[in-house]
Parts: structure tokens; sequence; C-alpha cells
């Protein structure tokens, strides 16, 4: 394992900013695991930890194939995660928004570019990722549809689902888009958590990508052969969204295989605990996202359905 | 005549409302009129736009008599922002000009924004008054795409700002209103002026002035207008950035909307705890000092000044 600092800010008043990068194998450019980008992506953080120590055993059992190089960047907003802001805490900008980065630009767009930088050329990255919007996921595999997608590529994580979306506007400065236009094959990894630490989701997390290695054959490894992932278009799930605003008390959780008609949460009021408003599965299916918060607006997503499909 | 245009019920006993102010000739008959969207508060931190907000619906509301047009004023598309002193959408992730034209499937703000582009069609022009952050402050100012110059550099000389800023285009700015407004044929000009959490009252006084004038140019005003200042075009003019290259505390040395000579100093990135001046803030050209630092505090890379460059005799 090397160790390496891939890009250094001075501030006034704490110390040096500080990206690090951990290198095993040989000196091609297999593959560049990014975890966190942000301040709360904490299971994003653990699970690259756990790849750190997974690649290291794999490195001194010699198990990793010919050239090939494997690179994890635990933590790429090392600020924001010490101070709990999601975000770049003075100015509330997402690094995660700033690439391919600016090196002669606002701070952001300088770290952007600094990690971009120095993370770019690899055949494949893997970014494990946050939703905008807080709640429970099946583990997948998401890449954006672009000239350059291979979603068989993607279905060898093993994941139950691989989700193909169609970039607006504002994604086209995620990593995820950039590595894609800059030649790397991009996977954005989702687990079921992101403040909080799932251990479970993790493991299965860690056993996608060795699976992914091991199926490239960049590493000799015995991983189990997990899912025939399916392939999903975002927009093609089925959205449910709440009818009345109040608590949220959901009645299933993701991956659990729903009929039509099936409650799936009832939204109470909070004044006099009267339910007043249950949703309901609007096909029979597979819930593939639940809102996990304890207040509901109207009109929000509650849970996002994989229709006509059953476990 | 006050309208509810969006409403999302809220967890606990409470409303989000998006409001607007309508206002129309007594007697239009069948008339065709122009209609006109004054729009702000889409940052909850940027809080111009309230005062000129204020300041348009007091002269409509006692000048009925002038009014040959509709007049639709919706101060906060961002209430919530606004009240709890935030720049975003409270509990949504992405900024909110961001995300336009929006989405009837998506989370409630993007649903918000589906909502307001349906509001806002059909108009003729908008007006999106923005008002820079709490981190610079901007001389009045018009910010026009270049995909659109053509068509709104006209409208954007007519607003009693000092400067109109053609920028280059950029993929992430389809998602923000302007874009969205002027993709579905309603002219929307973007203003900039003032700083974050404060208001300019000159800076509104003047942009309220621009706004009568354009109705007048535009046959839906017919009672006074001062006239309005000449702005300066950014279309032959190069704008040079100054951003902090050391983290630190910024002191300026000169004032907001000052020219400066090329290699003048302008200000200084000094450390508290050493007494040390890190940088030297040094102008690279001859020009005008249209954005400046407010916030005194840096890091790396925070954006100290922008200087449009004097045009080339």
């Amino acid at each position: 394992m090397r160790e390496e600092l891939l890009y250094r800010m001075e501030s006034a008043y704490r110390e040096d900013f500080e990206i690090k990068a951990f290198h095993f194998g040989g000196t091609e450019k297999t593959l560049c695991i990014v975890g966190s980008l942000r301040g709360n992506e904490i299971q994003q953080l653990y699970i690259a930890g756990c790849l750190v120590k997974r690649f290291r055993k794999l490195e001194e059992e010699g198990r990793i194939c010919r050239k090939h190089g494997l690179t994890v960047v635990p933590c790429g907003n090392p600020y924001s995660l010490n101070v709990r802001k999601r975000f770049w805490a003075m100015d509330n900008s997402d690094i995660n928004r700033m690439f391919p980065g600016y090196d002669k630009g606002e701070t952001t767009q300088r770290i952007a570019a600094g990690l971009f930088n120095k993370i770019q050329g690899y055949k494949y990255g893997v970014q494990l990722s946050s939703f905008y919007l807080p709640g429970d996921f099946v583990p997948h595999v998401r890449m954006m549809r672009t000239d350059y997608q291979d979603i068989g590529l993607a279905q060898l994580f093993g994941l139950p689902f691989a989700v193909l979306r169609k970039p607006i506007p504002f994604d086209t400065t995620t990593l995820n888009f950039n590595w894609q236009v800059w030649d790397t094959k991009a996977f954005s990894l989702y687990s079921r958590s992101t403040d909080r630490i799932d251990p479970q989701g993790a493991e299965l997390a860690v056993s996608a990508v060795c699976r992914f290695l091991a199926r490239m054959n960049v590493i000799t490894d015995n991983v189990y052969g997990g899912y025939e992932s399916t392939v999903l278009l975002e927009e093609e799930l089925l959205t449910v969204k709440s009818q009345a605003s109040g608590l949220f008390v959901p009645l299933v959780s993701s991956f659990t295989s729903v009929e039509k008609g099936q409650p799936l949460a009832n939204i109470i009021d909070p004044l006099s605990g009267e339910i007043i408003s249950q949703a309901v599965s609007p096909d029979v299916g597979i819930i593939f996202f639940a809102k996990d918060d304890s207040l509901v607006m109207e009109n929000e997503i509650l849970f996002k359905i994989v229709g006509k499909l059953h476990k | 005549m006050i309208e509810n245009v969006v409403t999302v019920k809220l967890p606990v006993g409470e409303s989000l409302v998006i409001c607007k102010n309508r206002h129309e000739p007594a007697a239009a008959g069948t008339k065709k009129l122009k209609r006109l969207c004054i729009v702000s508060g889409t940052h909850g931190d940027e809080l111009e736009g309230q005062c000129v907000c204020y300041f348009l619906n007091r002269i409509l509301k006692e000048n009925p008599q002038h009014l040959n047009g509709i007049v639709d004023i919706y101060p906060a598309l961002n209430p919530m922002g606004i009240d709890t002193i935030q720049r975003g959408f409270p509990g949504f992730d992405l900024d909110m000009n961001r995300i336009f034209p929006g989405s009837a499937d998506g989370a409630p703000t993007e649903w918000v924004a589906s909502r307001l582009m349906d509001e806002f069609a059909g108009a003729d022009f908008a007006i999106d008054i923005h008002a820079s952050n709490i981190f610079l402050r901007e001389i009045p100012q018009v910010r026009v795409n270049i995909t659109t110059a053509d068509s709104l550099v006209r409208y954007a000389k007519m607003l009693d700002v000092d400067f109109v800023w053609v920028h280059q285009a950029s993929t992430v700015l389809e998602s923000t209103l302007a874009h969205s407004l002027n993709s579905i044929g309603v002219k929307t000009l973007v203003v900039e002026a003032g700083v974050g959490m404060r208001i300019t009252v000159d800076y509104c006084q003047r942009l309220t002035n621009g706004i009568l004038n354009l109705m007048k140019n535009e046959g839906m005003w017919t009672g006074p207008v001062r006239p309005v200042s000449a702005p300066i075009i950014s279309l032959d003019r190069a704008v040079s950035f100054v951003n902090a290259s050391v983290p630190g505390v910024f002191i300026p040395s000169v004032r907001h909307s000052d020219n400066v000579k090329r290699g003048e100093e302008f200000g200084t990135i000094v450390d508290p705890l050493t007494g040390e001046v890190r940088q030297k803030c040094v102008s690279e050209v001859d020009g005008l000092l249209f954005t400046l630092r407010e916030y005194p505090i840096v890091n790396e890379g925070s954006l100290i000044a922008r200087i449009l460059q004097e045009a080339s005799r």
C-alpha cells in the first residue's frame, strides 16, 4: 500500500485541508474509488475504509493481478465531515457539483480540479454516492446515460439493480458525469444509508466492488455470485407521493415486494394523532426507494417502486 | 389583487404559500395587455428584491391611472428560505435556481418549480431580481446569456443599471429560471445588485425606476419616469477575476465601484495571528471594480473582485 497526498490547501484557522489516496497493486490505472465528498456521507467513508483494508489484504496475499493498480480516496472533504456539514461550510457549495473543477476558480472548484486531475485516466471509477433526497435505497449501481455508458459492466457488480439515469443540466458537474466524459467507465454505488453506519450494507458494497474486480480479472478473489442485476431506466420507476402532510410512518422498507393496493405508509395528523392519509402501492413491484424522514410535506416523494417485478 | 399561486402543506399546521400581487388596469376591456412578472426571493439570503417589490407595489397601487398592462409581483419564490435566512429551500439539497423547469413528479421543490413555470408562462417579460450573496457586493447589473443577447440587451439597457454583463453559455445554467423562461418565449432579465442579507436603497430606487422605464417603452406605463443611466455593455470587454491565492482576512483599500489602474493594489489579505500581509490584491487591468468582496474571511480561491476592463482605445 502506498499513501499519496492528492491535494492540500492551506487554511487561516484550521490545519491544512488534505485529500489522501491509497494505492494498491501495480502501476496501471485500473480502478479508482472515491468515498465521501460530502460531510454527512458517513456510510460512504466507512465503505471506503473497508475497501482500503480489503485491498491491503489482497495486495499482501499477491492477489492483485499483473500490473493492475487500485486506488481508494476515502474522503474528499474532511473539513465538512469534521464540522458535521453536508456541503462546504463557508459557502454551502457542493464539491460534487463542481467537476471537472477549475484550478483558478473558487475554493470548491479548486478542490474539484485538484482531485479530478489526480483521479483521471483510470479505466474504471466508482463513486460511493448519496442521493439528494433522504431515504433508503435498494443497493444499486447507477450510471449516467451519456454516449459512453456501458450498462453491461454495471451488472458485473452483482447488486440487485443497475440503473441508468438521464442526466439533467445540473448533473453535468458531477464526478460521475465528468469521469465518463473523460473516458473512465464511471459507476455510482448506492448503499442503503448515508449518515449512519450500516455494516451489512457496507459488506454488500465491498463484495460488489471485489466481485466486479474478480470478474474483470483484476484480482483473484472468491466472492459469491451476488445478484444478476436487473437493469432499470430511472424514469420508469413508479413514484408514490404524499397526499397530505404530517408525521410519516412507513409500513414497508426498501427491497420489499408489494402488491397493488397494499398500504405502504400512514400519514398522521400530528395534532390529533389520526391517520389522515395512507399511501398505497399503484402496482405490484419492489420498493426501490423509501423516504426515511419522520416529517412529510404534501407532494413529497415517499416511495419509488420497480413495477411488475417480484423478488 | 393578492393571490396564492402555489400552496404546499407542511407537516405541522402550516402551509408554504407563494404569493403574487397583480396590478392591472381597472377597465381593460377585451384589449390584449402585455404582462410583466417581477420575480424575487429565489435565494433566501438575497433581499434587495424585497425593497424593489415594495417600491413597485406602492407606486402601482397609488397610480393605477397610468397602468396599461398587467404587472404580477412575486416577492418571495422561496418564502421559507427568506424566513429562516437560508439561501436554499429548507430541507432540500439543490439550489432552487438550478432545478427549473422543475418536474411534476419530482421532490416538492421541483414540483413547486414546475408550478411556477406554469404560472409565468404566457408573460411577455420577467425580471428575476437577485442580489449577489453575502460574500460579494455588486453594482446594479443585468446578466444576459450570450445566446439570448441579441434579443435581450435592448431591454436590459432600459433598467437603469450601470452594467450589462453578457456572459458565456454554460450547460449547468440551463436549469435556471431565466433560461427556462427564455426558452418558452418569456423575455427574462436577471438583475444582480448590492449584497446578500442587506438592502441598498439607492440601487433599489434605481431599479424600480428602470422597471417603470421598461414598462413605459413597452406601452405599459404612462406615468413619470426619471432619465435612466446608459449602462456599460460587456460585449467587447474582458472581465478580470481576482481570487484569493492564500487564506486569511481581506481588507479592501478602495471603494466598491471605483475605477482601478493596472498594477494598482486594491486590498490585502492578512494573517491576524502573525500580523503579516499574505497577499496584495492587485488589478491586472485598467477598469471598473464592479464586484468586490464584502465578507472578510477568505479561503484559498475565494473570489475577491471582478474588474471590467476599459474599452480599448
